[in-house]
């Protein structure tokens, strides 16, 4: 019956920031309840990709509209960016505010650079007349991929916002727990591109 | 010149929202009616001068008994707006050949009778119970995120408010709540109609999934010291499993509709019968959400039941585990039988087998659930108030509802039996027999809990009466009309198919249903001005936490979180003298941080709505507007770090010691 009346601060010190204070702690859990939710979107999303991805039509074939160097780029930069964001939450565990900003900043340059790539290939299909209208597959691999670079470029309007944040706040409970959750949802979009660049733009290249 | 321009616009604007299809007898009354309710709320609103208490008690509240009271005012509004569609549809087919409404508006009145039935009534009815109580069954002073939670009601409401602007804006959707495709596509269904079907689902959709993220954490973040998750009402438990599925289900959903609405308005070949497109994928990714949304409606009433038939037999719950193993079985199930609602897609006989066995095997678990609440009364003193009337009527209707349940999964008799009255009376018979009891029963059980006063038992009764025999009235011919053949959304029959005696007798149950739900206003209205405020907190001699509480129960719920040590914790407390306000101390009190007011889920909700209604219109503009509110509202709300307000000790010893409820 010793318990504390209201425990808001859970008692174990060497716990990070961020976790540091009850009502952030639970905040974290929600964003993986979150995450479970995109990750459902993004498994219907390959389902249909799955179902469609045979359905050519008239349309081109993956293997005339897949280009290994544009994916090769987009993937080395999507996950070099995985490696930066990594090492920004280091920086901050470290209490190392300068490091962390510029790693987070390089994570956004990577990012912006992934997004740009896809838009010049979207936008170089779409002059060919490739859209999704064409055909199922088409439509399949638009919105699919088209939908992970929709989250990459919210992620970095997100993580614009935060980088005010911190400059303004420093590293509190909250700004942490922000942080560590923009961390969290960009390695979500990390492996979500693995799969898109295993099961799209691979498989699609050797069938 | 530029009056001809401003002629054109008018012309324009006139002929896209009040297409010919709009300019109905019926809808020009829906019109007045409308008109008519803003015109007396806004000028009742400003008569008494309450709008600043609107918006900072209600519009800007993120409590989440408050949000409860939100939820439960929508439910009930929309369980009108079904019900009037129910007894139109009735109305047409009560005799042969007769049509006070044609055939493209009891399309439109069968599409949203249903979309508003599942998405907009029953699910914010569940909403608005989980809100009132789950919180307190826990011991928690709020949701674990009461910010996200006021965001998840005003979506759900902006997209309720959209859905049923159809019928008078534009049109409404006419293609069944299910809306398959390729029907859907633009080739077959022009119009905003369906438009703005997909934009308001979605618009929910995303609140719905916010719910479901939001109690899921609760529960398992928020309990109070030593509640165990053996030691959690059943309520408690069903909220967790329901909120699981939401967060599983409600994706493919989103996905099936967003595709569809891409379909439409961007021309992409998803469901579309040319260009390699495949509307089956459509019937698929919509049943993997539909089918779990069937245990996503029934399970919190199932919980309901639970509380409800212990607290008026006066035991324990019987088989607390067995209740608790049988409801995680039936989350579990839940996702493998989706097929079974196409068995007639042609999918082979190995699929349709595997799907009609799992079917099969989803009744095992629901009938211990019914063997328990059967022994859980037998040998009790049972107090026959009106929850428990819903919940006695529930089992029988629940079991033959589930009995015709089965014999839908039996492939060969589904192909007889595929889309026929046959399936309409089964789905009414568990989700009014099984959910909407459930929601009712739930209702009047935390009434006193939400409100501070009873209704009517009296009053509640005969609505109960006009409610349980009009079902029985409605329902049953219609299973007689499914084996002489009529099948579902026809508009008219001929005479001479004998189905005209059935006809009759199943529109006067449905009039007899609705006689019901007037006797259930009445009732609610009266006991706000008659029955007497209660007191105790404990009208039915509860077992539950909740009941620990004084009715209504104030803004911080616990003055003091209690440390939980049995199943039933608060009979618990009752048998051994030590209720909460039993042994409440001056010095227990502490100062308390809560969540702070905010007006940004209101106008993300705004947003939301504009964007919805831009895009259903495809008046890019305006979706751009909406958009930007939205992005606006969320960088707002990022930046605003003061999201609590303090309430002090002295406040609360205040209150507590108004209540009567402090020690010394």
């Amino acid at each position: 019956m010793s318990l504390p009346v209201d425990p808001k601060v859970i008692p174990k010190p060497p716990v990070p920031l961020e976790f540091s204070v009850k009502a952030e702690s639970i905040k974290i859990t929600g964003f993986w309840m979150f995450l479970v939710s995109d990750m459902l979107i993004f498994a219907s999303l390959f389902s249909v990709f799955a179902v469609f991805r045979s359905r050519i039509m008239a349309g081109p074939t993956p293997n005339q509209i897949f280009h290994y160097g544009s994916t090769l780029l987009e993937t080395l930069l999507l996950l070099t960016s995985s490696f930066t964001v990594g090492m920004a939450i280091f920086a901050m565990r470290k209490s190392h505010a300068q490091a962390m900003m510029t790693w987070l900043v390089v994570t956004l340059v990577l990012g912006a650079g992934f997004v740009a790539t896809e838009i010049h290939e979207f936008i170089t299909d779409v002059q060919h007349g490739i859209t999704w209208h064409v055909s199922g597959f088409l439509s399949g691999f638009f919105v699919l991929v088209g939908t992970h670079g929709a989250h990459v470029s919210f992620g970095i309007a997100w993580a614009v916002t935060l980088l005010f944040q911190l400059s303004r706040r420093g590293l509190t409970p909250v700004t942490t727990r922000k942080l560590y959750t923009f961390s969290l949802y960009w390695h979500f979009l990390d492996i979500v591109w693995v799969f898109i660049f295993t099961f799209v733009y691979l498989f699609g290249k050797i069938t | 010149m530029s009056f001809m321009a401003v002629y054109l616009f008018y012309l324009y604007m006139i002929h896209t929202l009040f297409p010919e299809n709009v300019r109905q007898p019926t809808e020009l009354g829906a019109d007045v009616m409308i008109i008519g309710t803003g015109i007396i709320i806004v000028s009742v609103l400003t008569r008494y001068k309450k709008w600043r208490w609107l918006w900072s008690e209600w519009l800007t509240t993120v409590d989440h008994k408050k949000i409860g009271v939100l939820y439960l005012i929508s439910a009930l509004a929309m369980l009108f707006r079904g019900g009037v569609d129910a007894l139109m549809l009735r109305t047409n087919l009560a005799l042969p050949n007769i049509q006070p409404i044609g055939a493209n508006e009891y399309n439109e009145v069968f599409t949203t009778h249903g979309t508003i039935m599942i998405f907009f009534m029953a699910m914010p009815f569940i909403f608005a119970l989980f809100n009132a109580v789950v919180p307190l069954m826990i011991g928690a002073r709020d949701v674990a995120f009461p910010r996200l939670n006021a965001i998840s009601y005003w979506l759900f409401a902006f997209g309720a408010l959209l859905l049923n602007i159809s019928f008078v804006l534009g049109g409404s959707p006419n293609a069944g709540w299910t809306a398959y495709a390729p029907f859907t596509e633009r080739a077959f269904t022009p119009g905003v109609g369906e438009n703005y079907y997909f934009m308001s689902l979605l618009i929910a959709g995303i609140g719905t999934t916010m719910t479901g993220i939001n109690f899921l954490v609760t529960i398992i973040r928020m309990r109070a010291p030593g509640m165990t998750f053996m030691r959690m009402p059943l309520f408690v438990w069903t909220t967790l499993t329901t909120s699981a599925l939401i967060i599983f289900a409600f994706p493919p959903l989103t996905v099936a509709l967003a595709l569809t609405l891409i379909d439409r308005l961007f021309q992409a070949s998803f469901f579309t019968l040319g260009h390699g497109g495949m509307p089956m994928m459509y019937v698929n990714l919509f049943w993997l959400f539909g089918h779990p949304e069937v245990y996503i409606v029934v399970m919190p009433a199932f919980g309901i039941f639970s509380e409800v038939v212990a607290t008026f037999s006066g035991k324990q719950l019987f088989g607390y585990t067995a209740m608790v193993l049988s409801v995680v079985a039936i989350m579990l199930f839940a996702y493998g039988t989706w097929v079974h609602h196409f068995f007639t897609m042609g999918a082979g006989p190995s699929v349709n087998v595997f799907f009609g066995l799992s079917t099969m095997l989803i009744a095992i678990p629901t009938g211990v659930k019914i063997f328990n609440w059967i022994f859980t009364m037998w040998g009790g003193r049972i107090r026959m108030t009106v929850a428990m009337l819903y919940q006695i009527a529930f089992i029988p209707t629940f079991a033959i509802g589930g009995a015709t349940g089965v014999m839908f999964a039996v492939v060969p008799a589904d192909y007889q039996l595929h889309n026929g009255y046959f399936l309409i009376a089964h789905f009414h018979n568990v989700l009014i027999g099984g959910t909407l009891f459930g929601l009712l029963s739930g209702m009047h059980y935390w009434w006193p809990k939400m409100f501070g006063f009873s209704l009517n038992e009296r009053l509640g009764k005969l609505a109960f009466w006009l409610f349980f025999i009009g079902f029985w009235i409605t329902f049953t011919p219609q299973y007689m009309l499914g084996f002489e053949g009529m099948t579902r959304r026809l508009y008219t029959y001929p005479l001479g198919y004998g189905w005209h005696m059935l006809n009759v007798i199943s529109t006067l149950g449905a009039f007899t249903m609705g006689a019901g739900f007037v006797v259930l206003v009445y009732d609610i209205v009266w006991s706000l001005f008659k029955m007497p405020r209660d007191a105790t907190g404990d009208p039915w001699n509860g077992r539950t936490l909740e009941w620990a509480l004084p009715s209504p129960v104030p803004e911080y719920n616990f003055a003091r979180i209690p440390v939980v040590t049995s199943r039933d914790m608060f009979w618990w407390m009752k048998r051994h003298h030590a209720t909460i306000a039993d042994q409440l101390k001056p010095n227990d009190i502490r100062e308390l941080d809560l969540p702070k007011n905010s007006p940004v889920p209101f106008i993300l909700g705004l947003g939301f709505f504009i964007f919805g209604f831009g895009m259903v219109f495809e008046w890019w503009l305006l979706a751009f507007l909406g958009l930007a509110i939205i992005i606006g509202s969320l960088i707002y709300t990022g930046f605003d770090y003061d999201e609590h307000k303090q309430v002090s000790a002295d406040e609360i010893l205040h209150i507590e010691q108004s209540l009567g409820r402090l020690q010394g």
